[in-house]
């Protein structure tokens, strides 16, 4: 039988209406931004936003059709596929099924090291009041493993872990059996100055599989001054300890990451280059934590957030000029919200998420048994405000722990959906909820979105971003998405160290 | 290479389907066996042997009373292996499978709830169900060394309703290792059960192959011919990988698919980021295609700034992306490590003008119609293909 064709018309006809689903818009560059419930966004002419709720757009435009596919409107010319779109929201979300992953361990507060912007360390402190003893250790290795959460990453901290290295031989062999009991698979990370680390501890890391993450601030001049050591000798000892931890267990088992201080707001090019110089495959230009001890050095370390933004900017020219020059290293917060914004995908990392992060996807043991909705609120609790102390191990479960008031107190502002001033941001899908921040620097968990800094940082940042975005160089592009993939900038994978 | 060919049925009206053998075989090994003689002289020792039945290019002199079909109009193309389905009615000799070629096929229905128009086997409405089942069954039965591919082709083989589960269940008992790749239009997939239904097999190697050609529900749905096709598409895809069932993305390039390519690949990473290939395919010149060329046709030279972008949009991503049905000598050599050979070999041509090239082994090769029309860009390739392989091209050097 013949079979007759049809044109366009009779399946695509000029719907009779349309409707909107939910989106937030902001104005960017001369154009319009609009963000759609799955993070989709889309760039498009002055005015769209106001011909849309006008009904005014030609629904035969191919701005009606990118709107259309892109879940921005619906018609009545076929399904708006809401199953779809919710399947996207799902994804978008997946991050915080599965239970608390992070679990960090404050093995002693002691440390050799009197860092202005650290909250917590006891210089003075003799051996054992602050360290985490065998109970309370095999306490919160068991409510760890209680979460539901199959990969589960143990974080080793301190003051400095390494001072307390019979509490970290104590810990290991303990997790490991325990998460073999529960069928967890288990990541241990041990976060150290590398000051004190020797032959021996390292390989006995390399014999359990440990991975090691340090600090450097920079050069020398700035690491040191950032973090003062009897003998000014911070700078050398990381440097020596990165090389023997590389060449013990391998060198992408050691990471770095920075703390920006207002020393370091000048110097970005050099820290970058130091980065480079020390071949890290990347670097996290991140904010000071405004926790603390912090808050009352602030005029020493704190500094206004505008001088954070014009560090990141050049910060990210910086290393994206590297890149080009064929040299590969990441900026981890571009990585971060590049995620959020390019792929269907949520970040992982809790201090970026909404619902917040805190005791959702981290959880802090303190020395004493203490858990913690974050390290920031362990750092808080160091000024004797314990409003984020969620409980004991030796007195809770992590049932307690999640249900018991602290807990919910900040769950009611941990998403950024329901916060004034973030609920109709465009920013919103690839912004946070920070409960701790906002009590820490604004009294208040919910927050006041106006004068706020995490806020103002995070507007700033994804503005600049999107700025990248629109400007669509080829060559940027494919570099942020190696960040993105792992790949490198031609395909292959890399791993990064 | 040639697929079908006639002569004169005696003694049965139904298919058979059979093993072809050019050789003499003791009784006991011919029950499946179609015997091919190579001239009508048939030795008198074998007029007893039971074969299934016999061919002949001349007139069998003297057959014994087994089905046959004689004065053959062509049997060069018949080997000593090959599985062909003879037509009683007809004196048609189809060949369903050579095990000696890299590509195969299980055709299961010329149906079809499309009518996609650029189809390239453009369906029938005859219900054809029942016999085709009846033959592949047979068929599957007779491969006697499982092929590493088989691809599941129509028509749309989810019309088959429970045939098509009974089908791939004897192929997951008889050869578990072969991969199967189904082409369908995924509709089907949209109603949960049937989604369930397919994945409940358990088939260890199987995928589907589902054509996408808009990320715009009308054009998609003017393209095949269908309302609603672009909805059922879609939900079909998502119960489908709901239900773990592998998904692969086709895309025909042609004058209606260019213009929204790379937003079409947008909406495949951001709706359907679970698929595990998307394949870029160039436009076949048979079917339905020359009724429709008018509004199908555009030269692959004028669309390689388009396919650039949606390739490299896709593989920036991590989304494995190939190209299919292309000749090298028209892709941008920034794409051609992702050309693939992937046309069948009885479809395989090149023309003329490719005697002289030096990427010949390397090129996807033309539909043999495809020679018929083809893109003013096609030419020899005489330049040193060691750099154009190793890697992508700077982008300063275009």
């Amino acid at each position: 039988m013949a079979r007759v064709f049809h044109p366009l018309e009779r399946f695509a006809p000029a719907p009779t209406a349309f409707h909107l689903l939910p989106f937030r818009f902001t104005r960017l560059d001369g154009k319009e931004l609009l963000v759609n419930e799955a993070g989709e966004y889309i760039f498009v002419p002055n005015g769209t936003v106001e011909n849309l709720a006008n009904e005014q757009v030609d629904t035969n435009s191919e701005l009606y059709q990118d709107l259309r596919a892109k879940h921005f409107v619906y018609d009545d010319c076929s399904s708006p596929l809401l199953d779809i779109l919710a399947t996207k929201v799902r994804t978008k979300f997946d991050h915080i099924s599965g239970g608390t992953k992070l679990h960090i361990f404050v093995v002693t507060l002691r440390c050799e090291h009197s860092c202005d912007y650290c909250q917590v360390s006891r210089q003075t402190a003799s051996r054992g009041e602050f360290d985490m003893s065998t109970s309370t250790a095999d306490r919160a290795i068991s409510m760890m493993m209680d979460s539901p959460a199959r990969d589960i990453t143990l974080e080793i901290q301190g003051g400095e872990p390494l001072l307390a290295f019979d509490v970290i031989q104590y810990i290991i062999p303990r997790a490991k059996t325990v998460a073999l009991q529960r069928g967890k698979n288990l990541d241990i990370v041990v976060c150290s100055n590398l000051a004190c680390v020797t032959d021996d501890i390292l390989k006995y890391f390399r014999d359990e599989g440990v991975k090691v993450s340090t600090s450097l601030d920079g050069p020398a001049f700035l690491h040191n001054k950032n973090r003062p050591r009897p003998g000014h000798n911070s700078y050398e000892k990381a440097i020596e300890g990165i090389e023997r931890s590389r060449a013990i267990l391998g060198i992408e088992n050691v990471a770095a990451l920075m703390t920006t201080t207002a020393a370091s707001l000048d110097h970005v090019i050099e820290i970058v280059d130091e980065y480079v110089r020390r071949e890290f495959h990347s670097i996290f230009l991140r904010p000071i934590s405004p926790y603390g001890f912090a808050l009352k050095t602030r005029h020493r370390t704190g500094y206004e957030m505008g001088r954070f933004l014009e560090f990141y900017r050049k910060g990210l020219a910086h290393v994206l000029k590297v890149n080009r020059s064929g040299y590969r290293i990441a900026e981890v917060y571009t990585q971060i919200l590049l995620t959020k914004i390019l792929t269907p995908h949520g970040s992982r990392y809790v201090d970026m998420q909404s619902p917040a992060g805190e005791a959702w996807n981290v959880l802090v043991y303190n020395y004493d048994g203490d858990v913690y909705a974050s390290d920031e609120s362990r750092m808080l609790a160091e000024t004797n405000d314990r409003t984020f102390r969620l409980g004991n191990v030796h007195k809770d479960t992590r049932r307690t722990i999640f249900t018991h008031e602290p807990a919910l107190r900040m769950f009611q502002t941990s998403c950024n959906q329901a916060l004034a001033g973030c609920s109709d941001c465009a920013f919103q899908s690839y912004c946070a909820a920070d409960p701790v921040y906002h009590y820490a620097t604004q009294g208040d968990m919910y927050g006041y979105r106006a004068t706020s800094g995490f806020c103002s940082r995070n507007m700033q940042v994804i503005r600049h971003l999107f700025s990248i975005i629109a400007e669509d160089d080829r060559e940027t592009m494919r570099i942020l998405w190696s960040w993105i993939t792992g790949q490198s900038v031609h395909g292959e994978v890399v791993e990064c160290a | 290479m040639r697929l079908t060919t006639m002569g004169v049925a005696r003694n049965f009206d139904e298919s058979i389907v059979g093993i072809i053998t050019a050789e003499k075989l003791p009784p006991d090994q011919c029950m499946d066996r179609i015997r091919l003689f190579a001239s009508a002289k048939m030795a008198d020792d074998e007029r007893l042997t039971p074969y299934r039945a016999l061919l002949c290019p001349d007139e069998l002199q003297n057959p014994p009373d087994l089905p046959f079909i004689h004065r053959l109009r062509d049997s060069d193309h018949l080997k000593d292996g090959d599985i062909v389905v003879l037509e009683g009615s007809t004196g048609l000799v189809r060949s369903l499978y050579r095990p000696y070629e890299l590509h195969h096929h299980l055709f299961v229905t010329e149906r079809c709830n499309s009518n996609c128009l650029m189809c390239s086997q453009p369906p029938k409405d005859r219900d054809d169900v029942e016999v085709l089942t009846a033959r592949n069954t047979e068929l599957i039965k007779l491969i006697r060394q499982p092929p590493s591919y088989l691809t599941i082709t129509g028509g749309e083989p989810t019309l088959l309703g429970d045939n098509l589960f009974t089908l791939l269940s004897q192929l997951k008992v008889s050869m578990p290792e072969t991969e199967l790749h189904m082409l369908t239009n995924g509709r089907a997939f949209a109603w949960p059960e049937y989604s369930r239904q397919f994945a409940g097999i358990e088939h260890p190697n199987i995928s589907i192959g589902v054509p996408l050609y808009s990320d715009f529900a009308g054009s998609h749905d003017h393209i095949v011919q269908a309302r609603a096709a672009f909805d059922q598409t879609v939900a079909g895809l998502h119960q489908a990988a709901r239900n773990e069932i592998r998904v692969e993305i086709r895309v025909v390039l042609h004058k209606l698919t260019i213009p929204r390519l790379t937003k079409l690949m947008e909406y495949i990473y951001r709706n359907l980021t679970f698929v595990e290939h998307i394949a870029l395919m160039g436009l076949e010149y048979t079917g339905y295609t020359p009724r429709n060329i008018e509004q199908l046709w555009i030269d692959p030279l004028d669309y390689q700034d388009q396919l650039e972008q949606a390739v490299e949009f896709l593989a920036m991503r991590n989304m494995t992306v190939s190209i299919y049905n292309l000749q090298l000598c028209v892709l941008r050599q920034s794409l051609w490590k992702y050309s693939k050979q992937s046309i069948s070999d009885w479809k395989n041509a090149y023309s003329g003008v490719c005697d002289a090239c030096t990427a010949l082994r390397q090129c996807g090769g033309f539909f043999h119609w495809n020679t018929k029309v083809q893109s003013r860009g096609i030419h020899p390739i005489s330049e040193n293909l060691e750099k154009a392989n190793h890697g992508p091209v700077p982008l300063d050097s275009r």
